[in-house]
C-alpha cells in the first residue's frame, strides 16, 4: 500500500497523519520548527519562504484556535491566506466535497489547510489535488489532527529533550479524539517505551492495545510516575447519554487534580490541546499551575504549522 | 429452441457429475437428446457446461433508482456474468410492498427475455418496520419470500408476528441479522482498522445478538428462514447450533466477506464501504471455510450498483454497495482453489444450492430442468475494470484484479442470451 503522504522521492507532499511517516520526516518537521521558534520571538516575524503562494484555510468544522495559528504560521511565511468557513456556505447548498476543492483548485492555490468532521476526508482530497498542490489536515472526524500531535510531540521535546526514556499518560475521551490517536502514533514513531491510555471502558476503542499503549482505568494507578499528563477535552455532548453518567463524576474518576497529580514525576509536565474545561478534566490549580505547558504548546503550534507548511510546499 | 452443446466439460454440481459430453435443450427444457436437427450448436471443447448461475441478492435498482442502474444494464451485467436466476432484494424505491409493483418489475424483466428474477416483497409496508405487507396478494404477484433488505426492524414484536404470519402459510422470510442499536452510527467493523482510522465501528455482537433473537423466534414460530449475509465466525457458528438442532434455516455470504477483511479498507477506500461491513481476517476465514463446509449454504454477489457521486466522498459518507454480478464465477472459482474444492462443490454455491432456497428447479442439468446454462473458461483471465463492466454500477473493490474464469455463453431456457 502506497502511503498517501509522500511523494515518489518519499519526501512529505501532504501531511495527511503521523501514522506511517518516517522517523526521519517527523525529526526534520520538530527541528525545522525549532528554527522558526527564534522567527515567532523577533520584531519581525517573517520570513520569505511561501512568498507568492496561497493557502487556503478549508474548514469544514468550526474551528478558532487551529485556523488562526494556521493562518498566523502562513502569514508568517508570507503566504496569501484565503479563510473559508465551509460549515456554512457551499456545503448547505449541496456542493460536494470534490466540487468545492476542484473550483478553489482553479483559483490556483499551493496547500489546502483541510478540517472535516469525517475520517479521512483529506486522504479523498490529497487523491484529487492537482501534483504541485498540497494537503495538510487540521483534523478529520476521530481519525487524525497530525499537527496537533507534532506541536505536543514538540513541546515534550522541549521540556525533556530525550524521547526515549519516557512514559506520557493520555488522560480521557480516547474514542473520540484525533489528538490522542496522532499522539499516540508520534510517540510511538519516536521511540517512547511506555504510552499509558486513562480512561473508562465507554471513552476507549475497541482494541486501543493495537496502537501500541498500556490501558489503564485507574487514573491513579495510570499516573504513576509519569513524565508527561496530556489531558484531552471532554466535550459536553458526551455527557448525560450511555458513555458517561455526568461531568461530575467523570471530574471525580478522571479529572487531574493536584492531589492525583502528585503521583506522577516531581517534574511531570501537563499538556492540553485546548479549548479546556476546567472542574471536568482538569482543575484550575492544575491548569494554571507550575507543571502546566498549555500555553506554551499553543506559541509551539505556530512554529509547527510554519514548518509543515515550508516543508510541503518545498517538496 | 433446440440447443445442442458438444464437447463441454459437463458440471452437474446437483449430482455431482462431471465429465466430458454433450447437453441438450428443447422446448426450454434440458433432454436427453434431440430428435430432430438443433436450431443451434455450440462447441464447448475445452470448456465448463455447468447450470446457470443463481445469485440470490441482486439489486436491480428499479423502480426509483434509475440513475444508478437501469434493468436493462443489469440484466445485460447479469448474462454476461453466466447468471440465469437472481433474487431481488424489496429496497428500491417505492419498495416491493405492493402487488402492482411486483407485477411490473416482473414483466418488464420478461420482456428483456434474460435472467429469469425472482422478486423479495417487502415484510413491512414502506419497509418501516411497523404493519406487515399484503404476503399472500404478494406471493400471488410473484414474491418468492420476504424481507427488510438492510432496513431495521428495531421492533421484536414485529418480527415475531411477521414470522408467525409466514410460517403460517409456509411463506419463506429472508433477513440480515444486524441489531440496530447496536449498530448505530457505525460504517466499518469494530476492531483494530476501525481505532486507527477513527471511524465509528460495528461490533461483531451487532449480527450474532440480532441472530440469536431471530433464532430463538425461528425456535417459537417455526417459520422458514434465510439469513442473508452473514458476516462474522460468530454468527457462523450459531448457524452451525442451530443447523444441527434442525431448524428451519439457510444462510448465505457475500463474495466481498469471504475474500476481504476490514484491512483492506486501507487508507479509507471507499470501494469497501459495505452492509455489512468488512470484518477481521479471523471472520472472513471463517465464513469461507463455513462455506465449505456447507453450514453456510451459498454465496451471492450482493450486487449493488452505486454511481461515482455515491463513491467520491469520504468513507462514512459514501454509499455502502458494489457491483457484483461480473464477479460471481470468477470469485466463487477463487474461494473453491483457495479451499481446494473440485469444480461441482465450488458451483453448487452458486447452483444447486441457492435453488434449493429459492425453491426453483433450475441450478442442475437433468432431464427435465430449465434449459439455463453458464459456458465459461474456468482459466481465462478477467480482468476487473469499469470498461469491462456491463453492470452500470462500476465501483467495486476488486477494481485492477486480475481473476480466472471467464463466461463465454449464456443459455436461458435454451435460448443464448450472451456470447462473450
Amino acid at each position: 500500500m502506497n502511503n498517501p503522504q509522500l511523494n515518489a522521492n518519499g519526501e512529505l507532499q501532504h501531511l495527511l497523519s503521523i501514522e506511517g511517516l518516517p522517523r526521519e520526516i517527523v525529526t526534520q518537521i520538530l527541528d525545522t520548527a525549532e528554527s522558526f521558534a527564534g522567527v515567532t520571538e523577533r520584531e519581525v516575524k517573517k520570513v520569505p519562504l511561501l512568498r507568492g503562494k496561497s493557502v487556503f484555510n478549508l474548514f469544514f468544522e468550526p474551528s478558532t484556535r487551529t485556523r488562526t495559528t494556521f493562518e498566523i504560521a502562513a502569514k508568517r511565511l508570507s503566504a496569501d491566506v484565503i479563510n473559508l468557513n465551509i460549515a456554512i456556505s457551499s456545503q448547505t447548498k449541496g456542493e460536494s466535497l470534490l466540487d468545492t476543492v476542484a473550483n478553489l483548485s482553479a483559483m490556483q492555490a499551493d496547500i489546502f489547510v483541510v478540517r472535516h468532521n469525517s475520517s479521512g476526508a483529506p486522504f479523498l482530497i490529497a487523491r484529487h489535488v492537482k501534483p504541485h498542490e498540497h494537503v495538510v489536515n487540521a483534523g478529520d472526524g476521530r481519525h487524525a489532527h497530525p499537527t496537533q500531535g507534532l506541536l505536543d510531540l514538540f513541546t515534550i521535546r522541549h521540556y525533556k529533550k530525550d524521547f526515549s526514556r519516557l512514559t506520557v499518560a493520555i488522560v480521557g475521551d480516547i474514542l473520540h479524539s484525533r489528538v490522542a490517536r496522532s499522539l499516540i502514533h508520534g510517540l510511538t514513531t519516536l521511540g517512547v517505551p511506555e504510552v499509558r491510555v486513562i480512561a473508562p471502558q465507554t471513552l476507549l476503542p475497541t482494541g486501543v492495545e493495537a496502537l501500541g499503549v498500556r490501558v489503564f482505568h485507574d487514573m491513579r494507578e495510570g499516573l504513576r510516575g509519569v513524565d508527561v499528563v496530556v489531558m484531552l477535552r471532554l466535550q459536553n455532548e458526551r455527557m448525560g447519554g450511555a458513555l458517561l453518567p455526568s461531568a461530575q463524576e467523570f471530574n471525580k474518576h478522571y479529572g487531574l487534580t493536584a492531589d492525583k497529580l502528585a503521583l506522577a514525576n516531581p517534574d511531570a509536565i501537563v499538556m492540553h490541546p485546548g479549548p479546556m474545561n476546567r472542574g471536568v478534566e482538569i482543575d484550575s490549580s492544575v491548569a494554571d499551575g507550575p507543571h502546566s505547558v498549555i500555553l506554551p504548546q499553543v506559541t509551539f503550534g505556530i512554529a509547527v504549522r510554519m514548518a509543515v507548511m515550508s516543508i510541503v510546499a518545498g517538496n | 429452441m433446440r440447443l445442442h452443446v458438444k464437447n463441454g466439460r459437463v458440471v452437474d454440481p446437483a449430482t455431482g457429475r462431471d465429465a466430458l459430453g454433450d447437453v441438450f435443450v428443447a422446448e426450454g427444457r434440458i433432454v436427453d437428446g434431440l430428435r430432430d436437427q438443433p436450431d443451434k450448436v455450440i462447441d464447448a471443447k475445452g470448456l465448463v457446461v455447468a447450470p446457470g448461475f443463481i445469485d440470490l441478492s441482486v439489486r436491480l435498482r428499479e423502480p426509483g433508482q434509475e440513475h444508478k442502474a437501469t434493468l436493462e444494464s443489469e440484466m445485460a451485467a447479469a448474462v454476461a456474468g453466466g447468471v440465469t436466476s437472481l433474487a431481488c432484494p424489496p429496497d428500491t424505491d417505492p419498495p416491493l410492498d405492493e402487488p402492482g409493483l411486483v407485477d411490473m418489475l416482473r414483466r418488464r424483466a420478461k420482456a428483456l427475455t434474460r435472467a429469469r428474477v425472482y422478486p423479495i416483497g417487502a415484510l413491512t409496508v414502506k419497509l418501516e418496520g411497523k404493519s406487515l405487507t399484503e404476503m399472500g396478494q404478494l406471493t400471488e404477484a410473484g414474491c418468492v419470500a420476504f424481507s427488510q433488505a438492510n432496513a431495521p426492524l428495531a421492533d421484536t414484536q414485529v418480527l415475531w408476528r411477521g414470522l408467525q404470519y409466514a410460517a403460517t402459510f409456509g411463506y419463506p422470510v429472508w433477513l440480515r441479522a444486524e441489531d440496530v442499536w447496536l449498530a448505530k452510527g457505525g460504517v466499518a467493523h469494530d476492531g483494530e482498522t476501525a481505532t486507527r482510522l477513527g471511524l465509528p465501528g460495528i461490533p461483531s455482537f451487532a449480527e450474532t445478538v440480532a441472530l440469536a433473537t431471530i433464532l430463538e423466534l425461528v425456535r417459537a414460530t417455526g417459520a422458514s428462514v434465510h439469513l442473508c449475509r452473514l458476516s462474522t465466525a460468530g454468527a457462523v457458528e450459531l448457524v452451525r447450533r442451530a443447523k444441527a438442532e434442525r431448524l428451519p434455516v439457510t444462510c448465505d455470504v457475500a463474495i466481498h466477506h469471504i475474500h476481504l477483511c476490514d484491512l483492506d479498507i486501507g487508507y479509507f477506500d471507499p470501494q469497501c464501504r459495505l452492509e455489512p461491513p468488512l470484518r477481521s481476517q479471523r471472520d472472513r476465514d471463517a465464513l469461507a471455510r463455513g462455506l465449505a463446509e456447507g453450514i453456510v449454504d451459498c454465496m451471492c454477489s450482493d450486487h449493488t450498483p452505486v454511481d461515482d457521486d455515491g463513491k467520491h466522498l469520504p468513507f462514512a459518507e459514501a454509499e455502502p454497495g458494489a457491483t457484483g454480478l461480473e464477479l460471481l464465477l470468477p470469485l466463487a472459482l477463487k474461494w473453491g482453489a483457495a479451499q481446494k474444492l473440485a469444480l461441482p462443490a465450488t458451483l453448487a454455491r452458486i447452483t444447486s444450492a441457492p435453488a434449493k432456497i429459492l425453491g426453483v428447479a433450475s441450478g442442475r442439468i437433468a432431464p427435465g430442468a430449465p434449459g439455463d446454462l453458464a459456458i465459461f473458461d474456468p482459466q481465462a483471465a478477467v480482468r476487473i475494470a469499469p470498461g469491462s463492466l456491463k453492470s452500470q454500477g462500476k465501483n467495486t473493490p476488486f477494481l485492477g484484479y486480475e481473476l480466472a474464469g471467464r463466461v463465454k455463453y449464456t443459455v436461458v431456457a435454451g435460448n443464448v442470451v450472451y456470447e462473450g
